[in-house]
């Protein structure tokens, strides 16, 4: 069955009065992808963000229960929240590379984190466009702006500018869908592809995305963590009739 | 509730119709054959015989339809349960035509001699075979679990009427050796009485796996 990486007990979020998180348990495997699926406004994304503490950032969250990541506790007063980032990172929605070259976007967190010599940083961004499939299409337009690349090559610009800072855990948030269908599969390929290092958490509206990319599924409701299986489980015979009328398209 | 796939629930609909269609034309099929036999009648048989072809092309055409929708519905959970024992089902019901076939044309090799014996066991063997195949069905389109487990409990009774047979025609080829060509071919018609039967067994598996997504093995 693979090691527990994630686990979350009796979490619920708050948005002020409104519970978007609603007693959730789930264990996530050590170098699995997990994908989160469920109808917008289920709170899956709000999910993902409470295992890098992102939603610490908007006010009005109020959290509790507890999320354990390798034995400890990530909301514990003493935990370091750029180092918790810096293990668990993420990938969003649209790519968001900055406004520099290709080089310097991957360059930009382990220079943060104290890497200054060139030598050291120039294996680290080959390293990493390697890992992001990336290095044949940009290893000659290393310091060209990083916003000439396409959208798809933008998004594992961003997956690589992850994978430099070494994490641990890899969040996505709908990573390809602002991607046409070849970048898209690219992109599911790297994810398959970053299995055997990584420990993978995707949320995505695409169904067939995420049967088609990851070893587990939790369908996510109104804030209630329905059903977590295995993929295969999920999609061929669900147990909870919601999850069938959601994955089967009779939602609504 | 705003429904959000017609199309899909119309074209599945329509994917069950087709499948009924198929398993009516294949238990008249097993019937015929059957009565052919029984009545050394060459015009019956060569009617299954003929018949065979419209089988053969409702399979391929039902088939079609399944890869269709897999293409282009992505369906998922029940959904594509119900494709996927779509697959199974009609080629089920396809080898039963097949042995309703095979059945008809020994029909037509012996319909000029006397039979050997008057046949009792066979077509009580057909009966049965053909009332398994009807419940199955039936159990199909109602999404009846239980129905389909009770139709198949017939097939112990197919295979015990097969091992008379079997043991009869033997004694009769001991005593007789004239009779060993006909015996044979009787052999075989048992035979394939009680693969029909096997193959509506899986019918039966089919439909428990498609309301349950448990797999249960009916032929024990």
């Amino acid at each position: 069955m693979g090691d527990v990486k994630i686990s979350v007990k009796d979490l619920n979020l708050y948005y002020g009065d409104v519970q978007a998180l609603k007693n959730n348990n789930i264990e996530i495997k050590d170098k699995r992808i997990t994908a989160l699926i469920g109808p917008s406004g289920c709170g899956k994304s709000t999910f993902l963000r409470t295992l890098n503490r992102m939603n610490d950032l908007i006010d009005s969250v109020k959290i509790n229960g507890t999320v354990i990541i390798d034995g400890k506790d990530i909301y514990d007063s003493q935990v370091d929240v750029v180092q918790l980032r810096k293990r668990v990172g993420m990938v969003f929605q649209r790519p968001n590379p900055f406004p520099m070259s290709i080089y310097d976007n991957i360059a930009y967190g382990p220079r943060i984190h104290g890497t200054k010599k060139k030598s050291n940083l120039d294996e680290i961004v080959e390293k990493s466009l390697k890992a992001a499939a990336l290095w044949d299409e940009a290893k000659n337009r290393l310091h060209k702006p990083a916003l000439g690349l396409s959208g798809g090559q933008q998004q594992r610009l961003c997956i690589a500018r992850l994978l430099a800072v070494e994490p641990e855990v890899l969040l996505m948030d709908e990573p390809t869908s602002a991607l046409d269908p070849i970048s898209t599969l690219k992109i599911e390929e790297l994810i398959s592809e970053l299995k055997s290092m990584y420990t993978i958490i995707i949320v995505t509206h695409n169904m067939q995305q995420a049967a088609r990319v990851s070893d587990y599924t939790a369908y996510f409701l109104n804030g209630d963590m329905i059903e977590f299986d295995e993929t295969e489980i999920i999609f061929t015979k669900p147990l909870d009739q919601r999850t069938e009328d959601y994955i089967t398209g009779r939602f609504g | 509730m705003v429904t959000t796939r017609h199309a899909f629930d119309m074209a599945l609909e329509d994917l069950q119709r087709e499948i009924l269609r198929m398993g009516s034309l294949v238990e008249q099929s097993i019937a015929n054959a059957v009565q052919s036999l029984e009545k050394q009648d060459i015009q019956m048989a060569k009617k299954v015989v003929e018949g065979d072809q419209v089988i053969d092309d409702l399979d391929l055409e039902i088939e079609d339809k399944c890869m269709k929708l897999i293409a282009t519905q992505q369906p998922m959970a029940k959904d594509l349960r119900r494709i996927g024992t779509g697959f199974r089902i009609i080629t089920d019901l396809e080898r039963m035509a097949d042995h309703a076939t095979d059945i008809a044309k020994i029909t037509i090799r012996f319909a000029d001699q006397p039979l050997i014996k008057p046949l009792i066991d066979i077509p009580k063997m057909a009966g049965l075979a053909q009332k398994m195949v009807r419940n199955v069905l039936d159990a199909y389109v109602q999404g009846n679990v239980e129905l389909a487990q009770e139709a198949c409990k017939a097939d112990d009774e197919v295979d015990h009427l097969y091992r008379l047979v079997f043991e009869e025609l033997l004694e009769i080829m001991q005593k007789n050796t004239s009779t060993i060509f006909q015996a044979t071919y009787l052999l075989f018609v048992a035979r394939y009485l009680e693969r029909i039967a096997d193959h509506a067994t899986n019918i039966g598996e089919s439909v428990i796996y498609l309301e349950t997504g448990q797999r249960k093995d009916l032929n024990l």
